[in-house]
């Protein structure tokens, strides 16, 4: 079966310094793939490489068999690839509503034009928008924060608010950037279970960067290791937990979440 | 040598040290920008200020000041001046920049926009809108070229325009050694490259950044008084045009560089000479808008400046 | 078929403002400049309101695309006024064609403004597109076809109430349905961050060139109805100064408020004319009624205090971008 998302060797250079050298991660159709390294590894650069922040210097990024090197990033994520950002980005003067709302504006079919004399396509359009948007929040628990601005959620909410608006951009991978930052426990456990139903229910790939090790190697069917911009190790879990350089990579860490 | 020479020479001295003017605005922009990522909108007045306060500083004082310009007096009301700025530049920082430093920049630059115009309106009602002449204090007149030295003699070299240059030299270097050999210019330096880092390292930030607020208004001060020195009409509005092509210098250079700064004023200058010489009395602003455009696409980190990526 | 509610509101208000206009000929024509002058300004915010406000680009040459559809509309009626016919009907069909074409010369001016400033954020946004007013104004200063530095006269006077208020209440209907829709939605997350708004699919160029022609469209539309109203326009009418005036609306209406920046536009319309009925107090000091006569003092000292008390505005709720 050939792979969903195919990143190729891709090196990216910033000024003399190679953030990412020739990394090659395949994903294919609804994996779970984890992506781990010590801090400054470069996994939130393979993110941005992906989704067209970044353009690679070499290699080739392919999603669904098409490149998507070059392309802006809103056109990667009409190809079907979404994600969430290591320090939330949410629409912090929107409602909770509205920023999922945001997320759909890529289906839509109507325009300036439509917006100003409100027929009724415009209408109908609309209206089905609000249903899945509250479909959507309501799975994840957030419907009845639908008015509530952004900003007064807790960080727990807003870390799903932004899982929820990735979503409605209908992506086939989603891509998370360290989800569990700043969670409890509690929080990890539920986000584990959230992050498996995602994959499920909406048959999406998901490229999970994070740091807790309970949380990747609890629910991560393959894992990849970056240091310093290269990948030094590809496997399972039980793999990588006993792969040498993988070990020496984080040696002197202190595996506070092992 | 030809006339048509001569005469690109002319345009070229007068450009140099129009130049020199614009470079010590800009580096109070560059300067400010270099710390705290904003451009300070009400700069330009600052400039305009310092003129101002020669002009009343002559008047209040005429024993002192008054009477048979000397080199002596000038340099007096230049430090006077530069004194008088650099107080004003760092008042104006204590209370309507510092209450909101940790705002949106926007915020800020709105704020500089409101000092920059209260201060523009306030010179008008204050001063007069009518525009004052500055006494002299040179005695200016040209060079005496000799005929040896063929087409050159006739060349028109002011000794205002020779002080103007020299002085501009002589502040740069000072601020060189400043930034590059004393405490407060690392500290200064230190804050342009992580300005959490130098708190950390316990650098009183507000001192620092009140000192750059001084440093780069009585550079301003003293371009008030240096252009005071070579056009004796002075307004209250004069700082707007002046500190907006000092702005467009400092972008063109490189903003947050010094050297930058100091090299698109020069640039500027002479741009502008040329412009009038050789195209178009009235194309002079609009020529410099496009440039400061055309910088900003092509290459918006100046001449001089680095560009920095935003992390995502 | 359904008719929106906002629909109805514009119908209605439209009646409204052309009864209302029959009364203008009777108006005490002080009060009427003011009214006029009201409905200008309010086009003005709320069409920099959808640029500064709603998508968060700093614009602070507004006035510029005033001054091309000011200009462009003028020369039309001057040059072509008559083309079809000298009656009533004629003249004013005339007149509301060179509006649209001075608002779609502004929106090209705006188009040209936009495109480059794309990839300028806040401080640099903000000088460039004052470098563009100076720009435009420098244009028109060397236009002989346009008056150059003499200024611009001799236009017919067709705006009145009912076509400023009209058009005014167009702006408002237009700008405020955008926004309201899934559509417009994207320029509001553009405003809040740009790199997060791509990311979920929304093409930032787009909503950015959208804003800044859309406003400039209204902009221009705007001029037209002042260059027919005060009969007369000259290129210093349309600076650095009347940009500001237009963004200090905006500013104190609260950015991305609609509502807010109509009161603003009324209330700082309004502001100057009675500034000057302070001056005139018997028993005041001298000083104050100067201060009072120079009303950018006042609006510089405004705008210094709003932003370090209350930076939203009256009605505002927005931050002013990403907090740092």
């Amino acid at each position: 079966m050939s792979a969903l998302l195919d990143v190729d060797k891709v090196t990216v250079r910033f000024g003399g310094l190679k953030a990412v050298s020739e990394v090659s991660i395949q994903i294919h159709e609804g994996e779970l793939v984890g992506l781990i390294g010590p801090n400054g590894a470069g996994k939130t650069t393979v993110f941005n490489l992906i989704t067209g922040v970044y353009r690679p210097t070499e290699g080739s990024i392919s999603f669904a068999g098409r490149s998507v090197v070059g392309h802006r990033a809103y056109k990667v994520t009409a190809r079907g690839i979404a994600r969430t950002f290591q320090n939330i980005r949410l629409f912090d003067s929107l409602s909770v509503f509205d920023n999922v709302r945001c997320a759909c504006n890529m289906h839509l079919s109507h325009g300036i034009a439509h917006a100003l004399l409100r027929g009724p396509g415009f209408v109908r359009e609309e209206e089905g928008i609000d249903k899945t948007v509250m479909e959507l929040l309501g799975i994840f628990g957030l419907a009845e924060h639908r008015e509530t601005a952004c900003r007064h959620l807790s960080y727990g909410d807003q870390r799903r608010l932004e899982i929820v608006r990735a979503l409605a951009t209908r992506p086939k991978l989603l891509l998370l950037d360290e989800p569990a930052a700043g969670m409890n426990p509690t929080e990890k456990v539920e986000l584990m279970n959230l992050i498996r139903f995602t994959q499920e229910k909406f048959r999406c790939a998901v490229l999970l960067v994070e740091h807790d090790m309970k949380v990747v190697m609890g629910i991560c069917q393959r894992i990849h290791v970056l240091d310093h911009g290269k990948k030094i190790a590809e496997g399972t879990p039980e793999e990588i937990r006993a792969n040498p350089a993988v070990i020496a990579a984080y040696l002197g860490k202190e595996a506070d979440h092992a | 040598m030809s006339e048509q020479l001569v005469e690109f020479l002319q345009q070229i001295l007068n450009g140099l040290s129009q130049g020199a003017i614009y470079a010590l605005i800009a580096l109070g922009y560059t300067m400010v920008f270099g710390i705290l990522r904003f451009i300070n909108f009400a700069h330009g007045d600052i400039y305009m200020l310092g003129a101002f306060a020669g002009y009343y500083l002559v008047e209040k004082m005429p024993r002192l000041l008054g009477g048979d310009p000397t080199l002596a007096k000038a340099a007096a009301v230049l430090f006077l001046a530069m004194g008088i700025c650099a107080g004003l530049g760092i008042l104006i920082e204590r209370l309507c920049y510092r209450p909101l430093r940790s705002r949106p920049k926007l915020t800020i630059l709105i704020t500089a926009i409101g000092v920059s115009l209260f201060l523009e309106n306030g010179g008008q009602y204050l001063f007069g809108a009518d525009p004052k002449s500055f006494p002299e204090i040179i005695v200016d007149q040209a060079f005496e070229i000799p005929a040896s030295w063929g087409a050159l003699s006739s060349l028109t070299i002011l000794h205002s325009q020779v002080l103007v240059f020299g002085v501009t030299a002589v502040l740069l270097f000072v601020l060189r050694f400043i930034v590059l050999h004393t405490r407060m210019g690392m500290a200064m330096r230190a804050l342009s490259f992580n300005p959490t880092a130098a708190t950390l390292m316990g650098i009183n930030t507000d001192v620092v950044i009140a000192f750059t607020f001084g440093l780069g208004s009585a550079l301003a001060g003293a371009a008030g008084i240096l252009t005071s020195i070579q056009q004796p009409s002075i307004d209250p509005l004069m700082g707007i045009n002046a500190g907006l092509k000092a702005f467009v210098a400092a972008v063109l250079g490189g903003i947050g560089n010094l050297p930058g700064a100091a090299l698109g004023g020069i640039l500027i200058g002479l741009l502008e000479a040329l412009t009038v010489g050789y195209i178009n009395p009235t194309y002079r602003d609009p020529i410099v808008f496009a440039v400061l455009i055309l910088i900003l696409l092509v290459k918006p980190s100046g001449l001089l400046g680095k560009s920095t990526a935003e992390k995502v | 078929m359904r008719i929106d509610r906002g629909q109805i509101i514009l119908l209605a208000a439209l009646v409204v403002f052309g009864i209302a206009s029959t009364f203008g000929g009777s108006m005490n024509p002080y009060y009427y400049d003011i009214l006029i002058g009201i409905g200008i300004n309010v086009i003005l915010a709320v069409s920099l309101n959808l640029v500064n406000g709603y998508t968060g680009q700093f614009s602070l040459g507004h006035a510029g695309f005033m001054a091309v559809g000011a200009y462009s509309s003028a020369w039309i009626t001057i040059a072509f006024g008559y083309v079809l016919g000298t009656s009533f009907f004629a003249t004013r069909t005339s007149f509301v064609l060179s509006l649209v074409l001075g608002g779609l010369a502004a929106a090209l001016a705006g188009l040209a403004v936009g495109i480059p400033s794309l990839r300028l954020r806040g401080d640099y946004l903000a000088i460039v597109t004052l470098g563009f007013n100076e720009i435009i104004k420098g244009v028109i200063q060397n236009a002989e076809p346009l008056g150059a530095q003499r200024g611009l006269g001799g236009i017919p006077l067709y705006s009145n109430i009912f076509w400023t208020f009209a058009v005014a209440a167009i702006t408002i209907y237009v700008i405020v349905s955008l926004v309201n829709s899934t559509y417009g939605r994207g320029f509001l997350a553009v405003r809040d961050d740009e790199i997060a708004a791509e990311a979920m699919g929304i093409n930032t160029t787009k909503y950015k060139v959208l804003a800044f022609t859309l406003g400039a469209f209204f902009a221009g539309i705007a001029g037209g109805l002042y260059a027919h109203f005060k009969q007369f326009i000259h290129p210093e009418g349309f600076g650095f100064l009347r940009s500001v005036d237009i963004v200090v609306m905006v500013i104190l209406g609260g950015m991305g408020s609609t509502v807010g920046v109509c009161v603003a536009a009324v209330l700082l319309t309004i502001l100057p004319e009675l500034l000057r009925y302070v001056s005139d107090i018997p028993g005041l000091p001298a000083w104050m009624g100067q201060i009072a006569d120079n009303r950018m003092i006042l609006y510089s000292l405004l705008l210094i205090i709003l932003m370090i008390t209350r930076p939203q505005g009256l009605f505002g709720t927005a931050r002013l971008g990403r907090k740092k």
